[in-house]
This record gives structure tokens, C-alpha cells and sequence, in this order.
């Protein structure tokens, strides 16, 4: 996010979902839109009804695929060699938006020379992919101009993730495919608020609306709209926390509706973090992996049990209602967090969540017009800058905030770790349909247990048959940071070399396996590429 | 466009739509049972059949497309006879029982036989009986209900792609069936339960919850993936008991898996119900007020001897905005650190 942010200037899907049926081709890369956004590939789907191009870059035979033009099956972490690859293809075919690079952009002649390297036999040597079909994609998209891209952590969780989101943006500045509409480049957020979250500024470095805390007069602003003095300093990401808890730097920490021993990377690295700390507090709903480390839990709400907003993919902020009443003595976490402050000397401001983004309006311009009576019945996008606005559908319309769109050159760096004779395959991770990310919620679901409460590694039938590895049978997965004992799922969908587990299953985590090594501008771990080795057990 | 009249009002409309879409344009009703506003037309259920001048039968509404000078009656003696005896014939192969019928109240079939009045009926005779169920967790497919109208086997192969259902046999043999009739093995997605009209196809676990007696409707939005769909919580007694979604929403109506089916962990037994306070290794129940001012004593002590950064917050982004501005606000001016983050990099 804070790769695209950089180029752009803002990190948010540029389009809106209505505007996918618009689009001529999607470029859909590193993401499993069917299984992890259905309802956006419903939409997809309605755009190929209508006659658009779906081109899908992934390591594994997604289900998107069945609708796709072209499917590029990709060795993990290959995507740069890839975008760089197409990108020099539609340099060569004199393809690129010659009006958009001289009048939008500029860094573009340095850039040129920096792909030059990416020859179509090179690219395929890096990826995997077969030249012809690299070409046939760059020309498709690079013909098109009314095209779409689409990616998700299959892109970011890598410790390349930065460079693969510039790589990506290199490639809609060098088409001019964005800031139109059914136009643009879009990142689509796995969780429902990871939007709102960001925004609200969740976040170690900003405050509200990505205004930079290390900024003096920023800082003003809100020392003087929160009546208190605020520090200098950026904190600490989610991934380096765990790593000064167990520096000892950072003695205690306050967890709302997170499970950080599941879903972060390296998990006994976690837990002995979350061990050393003198004070955890956790609020969630469950008795999480994480809770169960605390010295105090709160029982929190859930999305039905409370109102709000969230803040979808497509920056539509919208609301959320109360429909039950929690469980026992469970609160809601705002009144929490207020009651608690008051403790701490400091008053919040306000009771109610409506005037939480009332104030949260006047701190950040970009959600000033957007009230409740607003939201009633549809969302609004930010940007709204007033009562009367009606929301922003896609971004750019009128330039980019940073004045011109700069060309990052990128280079092909492979994965922190390869496969080697001891670690001869590359796992990757992600979700399946049914489970959702560390799967508190929907593994309590009973009927989505029973259809999907086994974990499995998926692997190719070529490596399972010289594994001597049945369909069903037992195996185990090691990595330098731990091992695992699953079931075997032989499928075509993984290529040779690659197996891929979903991430849900606490029973067989994949993140004791995945590696911890971070992105070094974002702080985003490779989920999506470690070595592994396989046998039968 | 086309200009053309409906039961005496001009209208123009735009050429290529269909006469029960214009009809419906200026709030002309027909009855249909097989046409969806989201899928192509069928003309399998023969209810919204309308007389056109100049033609020499009534023609089905949902196929035909207006042309300029078309003067359309939807509504005479002869389409109600023709309306009432389509309706019979179906209803003559269905089961009456809409006393335990999951979708009653909510069924566009007992609908239509309630505004025709049809009590008796003339073609009483042999009825389709099926005995097999199906053993998938989510759908439940009762096929002695269904009429028949094939959207359930539209939306799974326009909307959804999966194509997991067809038609299968031929004459009073018909019905819907999935690959060798397996039991359904799809998505589950549940867009064939949206736009079933009959209750042929419901959810497994609404079954027994509670229809529409006493049952409070609340629109929300889905709390799962980033696309924010729209949903319908339908709640009895403070439980949920149906989860649905609008045709006229962001997401047209369409929901997954998750959003449609995943809602039973609201109020699983396993949900916390007190704060808890370990003390020796071991949690105890606390009251709201020992627990936070523990956490109020221990920050402030942390604060005062390693200073605001020894503190740290993670926050979610399952959590509402304002949940999550309230607690980086306490973070930053309450606690006095920018330590705080979420999950968006996991």
C-alpha cells in the first residue's frame, strides 16, 4: 500500500467495483479473486459476459482461470521479471501511451534502460512462463486502454512486495491505464475494515488520513484537535513490535480483535515474544492462540452486534448496524477504549460511534461530507470533501497529487529463501473459499467444517508420485523454522516444486513454516515463498 | 426507442428492452415466476403471458422485445384465465405444505395462489415424489417444490460460472440435477437459494429458526472479505437466523460461501463472556471494573518507568472505523506513543 502510495499518492483501489464491468481487459496477478473476493468476481465475470479479456498471472491454476484469455503460471516471487518483462515488450511494439509518460510522468528514459535486460527468453527462464504467452499478455494489455489491474497479497507478501507494487504501477503509467474510469490500478483488501483500519491510521507512522506524524506542523494540528501533546517519533510496525518485545524494548501491549501467534510468520517466534512481554491485554471475541498468552481479556463484540462503518475495498465508507446483543458482559471495543482512556487521565471526546466520524471528518478533509444520514442506504467514497459531494468513484480524474508519476526502476531479486537439496520445493500460502484467515470465525461454523475443516497441502501429481505420496495421505513439511504433518491433496493446480497450504488451520499452521524475512520499505513478511521439503509419513 | 402503449399509457422506451420490462418501467405489474431482473430470459413459466395487437396469441412478456407502435394489454379475461390455469397446472405438481414450508411468507408461488385464489384445483393427479436428499452441509434442494423455472441453473452458470446444476430428463420426469446426481459439490455460494421462488431451495441451517413471524430484518454489511456486501441479518429471539442480501445493493444481491452461510459463530458457546484475569497461569472471571483499572495501573506504571514507547497497540481491521480511530487515539494521546498497528500486512 505504501508502494502504491508513493506513486500515486494514495494507496486505495483507484476504481470502483461497478466499474470492472466497464473494463476491456483485467489483469488479474497474485490474487485468488474467486475463492478470497467471489462477489468482485462476480463482477468479473459479468465484464467477460460482456466481452472483456481476463488475463491471470498466478503460480497456481486459480479458478479465475476457467474465464481467462491468457493464464500465466508463474514461479512464486517472479513477478517483477514478469511486469518487467511485458512492460519492455510493450516498449519494443511501440505500444506505451506516449501522450500520458511525456504530459503525467517523468523518470521514463532511465527506467527504459533499466528493463532493457528483461528479454522475452529471460523472462521465461525467471518465471517459468512461456514466451509466447508473456507476449500475447503485454500486447493485450498494452493494446488496451481501458484496462484494469488487480492483485492482492500475492503480489505484497513477499520481501520484494514493494517492487512488485511499483512493477505493477510502471506498467499502468507506461499503458496510461489509470485515473480514468473502468481504468486503474487496483489492490483489493482481504479483510472487511483493512481499509478503515489504514485510513483511521492504525498505523506507526501517520495520523488520521495518512497525514505523517513526523511532520511538525501535522503534529500541531492534531496536539491541538486532541488537546494534548503527541510524540515525534514514528512507532513501531505490527512485525517489529514482536521483534522489541523480545529485545525487551517493548514491555506491554494492548491487542484489539487480532491474533497475531496465528497469522504473523515464524509462529514460535510469536509466542516467545508475546511470553516475554510484563503486560498483554487482549480484547477479542474468542479464546484466541493469542489471548491465551494475555494477563487480561476483554470480551469483545462482533460486526453484528454493533454500529459503525467499514470502509470496503473501494474506499466506500459504510454502515454497519446493530443487529444483536452480545454474549454475557461483552462490550462493544469503542466503549471500551474510551472507558479505559478515562482511566488513563484522558478524555476522549465523545460517546457515540457517529461522533467518532464526525470527528474523524474534521481531522481528515477526505471523509468531512460523509456522515450517517449520508450512508443510510448506500456508502459513500472517499474522497467527499463536503455535504454535497457525491463521493469519488475512481481517482486521478482530475491529476495526481504528486504532480507528475515517477517510473521506479525495479530490479528481479528472488525470494529471501530458494529451494536448495535439503529444501527442494517452494511453499506458498493464502485462503481457500470456505475458511477465513486464522479461522475463528469460520471454523466455528458448522457446516463450513464439516465441507472444509481439513488442513491439506496442495502438490503437484509429478512430485506426489515420486514421493510415493497418495491422495489423502499423511506427509510432512519441514522448513529451517519448524515442520508440519497434512494431508497430501495432489493436484494440477501447483506446478512441479511448488506446494501450496492454506493458511486457516491451526491444527497444521502454515505460518510455522513461512519465513519472517521482512519487505525492508513496507515491513511485509514472504508469506508467499519459503523452502520447504516434502515427505511421506 | 420505441413508443408504445401498456393497458392504454404511452410510454418510449429504449429499443431491445422487453415489453415486461417496459411494463414494469411505468409500474405495470405481471406476474412472472422463471424471469429474473439479473439473468437472460427463459419463458419457461408462461405467467406473464400479455395480448399484443396484431398478434395472433398472447406471446410471454419476458421474450419479447417492445417494437415501435406496439399496443400491449397485460391484463384481460382471457390472460387471467390463461394465468390462473398455468398457475394450477403448477401448482398441481406441488406439495401443499406451506404450514412448514421454510420459505412460506417469503414465496412468490404461495403468493401468486393466494392472489388467484386457488384452493381447489382442477388437475389434481400424480405428483413428482423424490426421496433422495442431498447430503451437502449448506443447500437444502427439496425438488418435489421446484416448478421448474431453471434460475437456479441461470445464476450458477451467468453470475457465479460454475455451472454445477442443469436440467436433467424430459417431461413429468424433469428436474435439476448436478453431475451423475451427486450431492451438490459447488461453491456454495447460495445465488441459486437467492432467486429460487418456491421453497425448493433454502439453507440447511436456517431450517426451524424462525421465517417471518417475529423475525427482525437489520441491513448490515458482511464482515469477511474487503468488498463490503450488503447483507440482510434476519434475527429471532436475539439469534441470527437467515443471512440475506437486497437485489438493489453494491453487490447486486450476490454473496459467497462466508457471507451467506458463515454467520453460526455469533453465537457459538464458545464466544468470551467476562473480562478474565490470569493470576498464577490461571484465568479468573473479573468484573469490568477490576480488569480495566489492572490495565489503567499497569500502563500507567509501565509509561512512568520505561516511558509511552515500552507500550504498544494492535488494532484490527475487523474493527469498526471509529473503533479503530478511537484506539490509535489512545495510543497516541492517551498512552503517548506512535506504536500502533494492524493487520493490513498479514
Amino acid at each position: 500500500m505504501a508502494g502504491l502510495a508513493a506513486i500515486f499518492g494514495s494507496g486505495a483501489m483507484t476504481n470502483s467495483i461497478r466499474e470492472i464491468e466497464g473494463m476491456e481487459v483485467i489483469f488479474i496477478i497474485g490474487s485468488n479473486t474467486k475463492e478470497t473476493h467471489p462477489v468482485i468476481a462476480n463482477r468479473m465475470i459479468k465484464a467477460y459476459r460482456k466481452g472483456a479479456k481476463i488475463i491471470v498471472a498466478d503460480p497456481r491454476k486459480v479458478p479465475m482461470t476457467k474465464f481467462s484469455e491468457l493464464f500465466l503460471k508463474m514461479r512464486p516471487g517472479s513477478d517483477v521479471a514478469l511486469l518487467n518483462g511485458m512492460a519492455r515488450v510493450i516498449v519494443k511494439e511501440g505500444l506505451e501511451n506516449k501522450e500520458f509518460i511525456s504530459d503525467k510522468t517523468e523518470g521514463y528514459e532511465e527506467w527504459k534502460k533499466a528493463i532493457e535486460e528483461y528479454t522475452p527468453e529471460y523472462v521465461s527462464k525467471l518465471t517459468g512462463i512461456p514466451k509466447d504467452d508473456m507476449i500475447a499478455a503485454a500486447r493485450l494489455y498494452g493494446k488496451s486502454r481501458r484496462a484494469g489491474i488487480f492483485y492482492t497479497m500475492g503480489i505484497t507478501q513477499h520481501a520484494c512486495g514493494t517492487d512488485n507494487v511499483r512493477a505493477v504501477a510502471n506498467l499502468a503509467t507506461l499503458t496510461g491505464n489509470i485515473g480514468r474510469e473502468s481504468t486503474g490500478v487496483n489492490p483489493l483488501r482481504g479483510q472487511n475494515n483493512v481499509q478503515g483500519a489504514s485510513d483511521a491510521a492504525c498505523l506507526p507512522n501517520v495520523y488520521p488520513g495518512y497525514q505523517r506524524v513526523d511532520q511538525d506542523e501535522v503534529r500541531e494540528k492534531f496536539e491541538k484537535a486532541w488537546g494534548v501533546s503527541l510524540s515525534p517519533q514514528c512507532g513501531v510496525t505490527a512485525t517489529e513490535m514482536m521483534n522489541a518485545a523480545r529485545a525487551g524494548s517493548i514491555k506491554a501491549m494492548y491487542i484489539m480483535g487480532e491474533n497475531p501467534v496465528f497469522t504473523d510468520p515464524h509462529m514460535h517466534h510469536t509466542v516467545e515474544a508475546l511470553e516475554k512481554l510484563d503486560f498483554l491485554v487482549v480484547q477479542d471475541i474468542f479464546m484466541t492462540e493469542t489471548a491465551r498468552l494475555a494477563d487480561v481479556v476483554l470480551p469483545a463484540s462482533c460486526a453484528p452486534e454493533k454500529d459503525g462503518t467499514f470502509s470496503n475495498t473501494e474506499r466506500r465508507v459504510q454502515r454497519v448496524r446493530k443487529a444483536v446483543n452480545p454474549p454475557g458482559e461483552a462490550r462493544d471495543d469503542l466503549s471500551v477504549i474510551i472507558d479505559l482512556s478515562r482511566r488513563l487521565g484522558y478524555d476522549m471526546g465523545f460517546t457515540t460511534p457517529s461522533e467518532v466520524l464526525e470527528e474523524f471528518g474534521r481531522v481528515w478533509p477526505a471523509l468531512s461530507g460523509i456522515d450517517y444520514h449520508r450512508i443510510a442506504k448506500y456508502g459513500l467514497q472517499w474522497p467527499c470533501t463536503s455535504k454535497d459531494h457525491p463521493g469519488t468513484e475512481y481517482l486521478y480524474k482530475d491529476g495526481f497529487p504528486k504532480g507528475k508519476v515517477p517510473f521506479v526502476p525495479v530490479s528481479f531479486r528472488p525470494p529471501v529463501e530458494i529451494a536448495d537439496a535439503q529444501y527442494p520445493f517452494v511453499l506458498t500460502t493464502g485462503r481457500n473459499l470456505y475458511q477465513y484467515h486464522s479461522g475463528s470465525m469460520t471454523r466455528r461454523v458448522k457446516q463450513i467444517e464439516s465441507h472444509a475443516g481439513d488442513a491439506y497441502v496442495e502438490i503437484n501429481p509429478e512430485d506426489a508420485a515420486r514421493l510415493k505420496i497418495s491422495d489423502h495421505g499423511l506427509v510432512r513439511v519441514r522448513s529451517r523454522r519448524g515442520s508440519v504433518d497434512i494431508k497430501a491433496r495432489i493436484t494440477t493446480r501447483v506446478s512441479e516444486g511448488v506446494v501450496f497450504i492454506p493458511m486457516h488451520y491451526h491444527e497444521a499452521a502454515a505460518n510455522v513454516l513461512t519465513n519472517d524475512a521482512l519487505d525492508p520499505v513496507v515491513k511485509i513478511p514472504e508469506f508467499k515463498a519459503c523452502a520447504v521439503s516434502v515427505e511421506a509419513v | 426507442m420505441a413508443k408504445i402503449k401498456i393497458d392504454g399509457i404511452d410510454t418510449t422506451v429504449a429499443e431491445g428492452m422487453t415489453v415486461l420490462e417496459a411494463a414494469r418501467n411505468i409500474g405495470v405489474r405481471i406476474p412472472a415466476l422463471c424471469q429474473h431482473p439479473k439473468l437472460t430470459p427463459f419463458g419457461g413459466c408462461r405467467l406473464c403471458l400479455v395480448e399484443i395487437k396484431g398478434f395472433p396469441r398472447p406471446v410471454t412478456s419476458c421474450t419479447t422485445p417492445v417494437s415501435d407502435g406496439m399496443e400491449i394489454v397485460t391484463t384481460s379475461p382471457t390472460i387471467e384465465r390463461l394465468r390462473r390455469t398455468v398457475l394450477e397446472l403448477i401448482l398441481s405438481d406441488h406439495p401443499n405444505d406451506c404450514m412448514i414450508c421454510e420459505q412460506a411468507g417469503a414465496c412468490t408461488l404461495q403468493e401468486l395462489a393466494y392472489e388467484y385464489g386457488l384452493r381447489e384445483n382442477r388437475f389434481a393427479g400424480e405428483r413428482r415424489v423424490y426421496e433422495k436428499k442431498d447430503g451437502n452441509p449448506f443447500i437444502e434442494r427439496d425438488l418435489e417444490k421446484c416448478i421448474l423455472c431453471g434460475r437456479c441453473v441461470k445464476v450458477c452458470d451467468e453470475v457465479q460460472g460454475v455451472e454445477a446444476i442443469d436440467f436433467g430428463y424430459r417431461g413429468f420426469d424433469s428436474k435439476i440435477v448436478t453431475s451423475f446426481e451427486d450431492d451438490l459439490n459447488c461453491e456454495f455460494c447460495g445465488q441459486c437459494v437467492s432467486v429460487c421462488p418456491t421453497g425448493a431451495l433454502t439453507g440447511k441451517q436456517w431450517a426451524k429458526h424462525g421465517r417471518q413471524m417475529g423475525v427482525k430484518e437489520t441491513d448490515s454489511i458482511c464482515s469477511y472479505c474487503g468488498t463490503g456486501c450488503t447483507i440482510t441479518y434476519h434475527v429471532k429471539n436475539n439469534d441470527i437466523v437467515r443471512v440475506t442480501s437486497k437485489e438493489d445493493t453494491l453487490n447486486e444481491g450476490w454473496l459467497c460461501v462466508k457471507g451467506r452461510f458463515g454467520y453460526k459463530f455469533v453465537s457459538s458457546p464458545d464466544r468470551l463472556k467476562h473480562p478474565l484475569i490470569k493470576k498464577d497461569g490461571e484465568f479468573r472471571e473479573a468484573t469490568w471494573d477490576e480488569a480495566l483499572d489492572l490495565i489503567a495501573d499497569r500502563l500507567k506504571k509501565i509509561k512512568r518507568e520505561d516511558g509511552p514507547d515500552a507500550i504498544a497497540g494492535l488494532s484490527s481491521a475487523r474493527c469498526t472505523n471509529e473503533e479503530n480511530y478511537a484506539f490509535q487515539k489512545f495510543i497516541r494521546a492517551a498512552v503517548g506513543t506512535n506504536n500502533v498497528d494492524h493487520c493490513a500486512r498479514l
